[in-house]
């Protein structure tokens, strides 16, 4: 079983870079908030529906802003 | 004029219309090898006899089907939630031209006989690096978009797909390694029983990432989307992700049980699929759970019901899985029918359904329509849907159960009581049911490509300007 010679050092390395971006998402805040990122990608509406050669976003408040900075 | 900026909805497009091609030619192979085996006599000429198509078939769900559904639901999702475009956009186009590129390539190399013979990675080296160029293009344009994201917190179906990416390109390059004979064959860098550890350490993991994390991304996304309620817990699907992520490796060696395979390696392996319950489940119920006081939903909408649906064969077949990871029980399951239905609940129930209710929703949204061109067609699509693999995996079952007995019952003197081609003999019937499923999941295919199309036709090519991410609450 030669081969775990290969496979179990690149688990090992794997685990660690694992590790090392688990450390990174934890120090950077990723978990600060566990409720909100659920909602928040409710309130990004991305229904589009063309009427004469035009894309409106029908959420009312995001297509005012949109439309009003172009 | 357009001053505002817009989301790269174009290669969204191209991937979610090809899902739907895909799908149907590579379950139309199936149906074809699932036919061969009640009819024998359908096999004429070599090019299109069992032992080739079926490699077909399997590349061409897995990675054509599948694939298409995971760059168009990855792109769309990491667009949306990073709140910017796809970084990169030509490096993404070459992700859809070149992935298409391999998909032929390996329509016209598996019947022609050309193969390195490792199962899910059958294809030859030219094609293997072809594969190579794509995928780090596909991480560049992903990590890419992430690292241009407008918010600070990267939604939980991004990980899952980031995982997705990642673990797929180390699998493909360690397992494809091969020395290269001629333009068209190539040996494996490792032989005999090494090659098997490393063939299935690729062969399980394939399923764990790229047919159940990237699959995940994709339930994280669209199912609160399609519900239009969060998540049942963020805070679990954080666990989940980095529970699967931490323990999936090592489940592979129960491909091997009772081989030439150290047998402490197979209880190794045994061990970590039984211990892969755990997150699985977790992450089956957090689907699940998200319609927790909003089930009428489910009523009258199909797509949500192709959701939930996927996520309860998800749970079953990942029930399924660690117990058929079980020595002793395995011992009764391996190398029969068992085996491909606990594969197609999974394939079929699970990834395919999840992937056929995503483009559902998407679809509308990419061509400026509210809808479908007919909800009710996405309904009887369900239902035939449903039905096809409620006939194939319990014909399997029983199938796969017969056999096993079968196969291991003896006579008082120690003889065996049935030869192989007895056990052949009682599964005609079965095969035939299976058929039958396979017609019916396929039919459910073509009523959406109708459906698809009369949509196109109907709307308009639209990409979606970047909305800028709402503010906190």
């Amino acid at each position: 079983m030669e081969i775990l010679y290969l496979l179990i050092p690149l688990s090992l390395v794997l685990v660690f870079v694992i590790g090392a971006i688990f450390w990174w998402s934890l120090k950077s805040g990723q978990f600060e908030d566990l409720e909100g990122p659920g909602y928040r990608l409710l309130m990004d509406d991305d229904r589009t529906v063309v009427e004469e050669k035009e894309c409106i976003v029908v959420d009312a408040d995001q297509g005012k802003k949109m439309q009003g900075e172009p | 004029m357009q001053a505002q900026a817009t989301y790269n909805y174009k290669v969204v497009r191209q991937f979610a219309v090809m899902t739907v091609i895909w799908g149907i030619v590579g379950m139309l192979v199936g149906v074809i090898i699932a036919a061969q085996l009640v009819w024998p006599q359908l096999n004429v000429v070599e090019y299109l006899s069992y032992g080739r198509l079926r490699p077909l078939h399997t590349n061409a769900v897995i990675f054509a089907f599948g694939g298409c559904a995971l760059f168009a639901t990855s792109y769309f999702a990491v667009q949306r939630t990073s709140h910017a475009p796809l970084f990169a956009p030509g490096l993404a186009a070459f992700t859809f031209w070149g992935w298409q590129l391999i998909i032929v390539l390996a329509a016209v190399s598996l019947p022609l006989g050309i193969t390195s013979g490792k199962e899910y990675a059958e294809l030859e080296w030219p094609i293997d690096i072809l594969i190579t160029l794509v995928w780090v293009s596909y991480a560049i344009v992903f990590f890419g978009t992430i690292i241009k994201r407008t918010v600070s917190h990267i939604y939980v179906a991004n990980w899952f797909f980031g995982g997705f990416i990642l673990t797929v390109a180390v699998l493909h390059l360690v397992n494809s390694a091969a020395v290269p004979v001629t333009l068209f064959k190539s040996y494996s860098a490792y032989a005999g029983v090494q090659d098997a550890m490393v063939q299935w350490w690729y062969g399980h993991n394939a399923v764990g990432f790229f047919l159940t994390a990237g699959f995940l991304g994709m339930m994280y996304y669209f199912v609160p989307k399609q519900a239009d309620r969060p998540i049942y817990s963020y805070r679990l699907s954080v666990v989940h992700f980095w529970a699967l992520i931490f323990t999936y490796m090592w489940a592979g060696p129960h491909h091997l049980h009772y081989t030439a395979l150290p047998d402490w390696t197979q209880s190794l392996g045994m061990v970590f699929s039984l211990i892969l319950l755990a997150p699985s489940w977790g992450g089956m119920i957090n689907g699940i759970m998200t319609l927790s006081g909003a089930w009428h939903k489910l009523r009258d909408d199909p797509i949500l019901k192709f959701m939930i649906t996927s996520l309860s064969f998800y749970g079953m077949s990942t029930f399924e899985g660690p117990m058929m990871s079980i020595k002793t029980v395995n011992a009764l399951s391996h190398y029969t029918d068992w085996t491909v239905g606990h594969v197609h609940s999974g394939a079929l129930g699970w990834v395919a359904m999840i992937s056929i209710g995503c483009i559902y929703y998407l679809l509308p949204r990419l061509f400026g329509k509210a809808q479908m061109h007919s909800v009710k067609a996405i309904e009887v699509h369900f239902w035939v849907a449903t039905i096809g693999i409620v006939l194939y995996i319990a014909s399997m079952w029983i199938a796969g159960v017969m056999q096993g007995l079968m196969w291991r019952a003896t006579n008082p003197d120690g003889t065996l009581t049935y030869s192989f081609v007895e056990s052949v003999k009682a599964t005609y019937p079965f095969w035939t049911i299976r058929l039958l499923g396979g017609v019916l999941f396929l039919a459910g295919m073509l009523i959406m490509a109708w459906n698809m199309f009369k949509t196109i036709a109907g709307g308009q090519a639209v990409n979606a300007p970047v909305l800028q991410p709402a503010a906190a609450h």
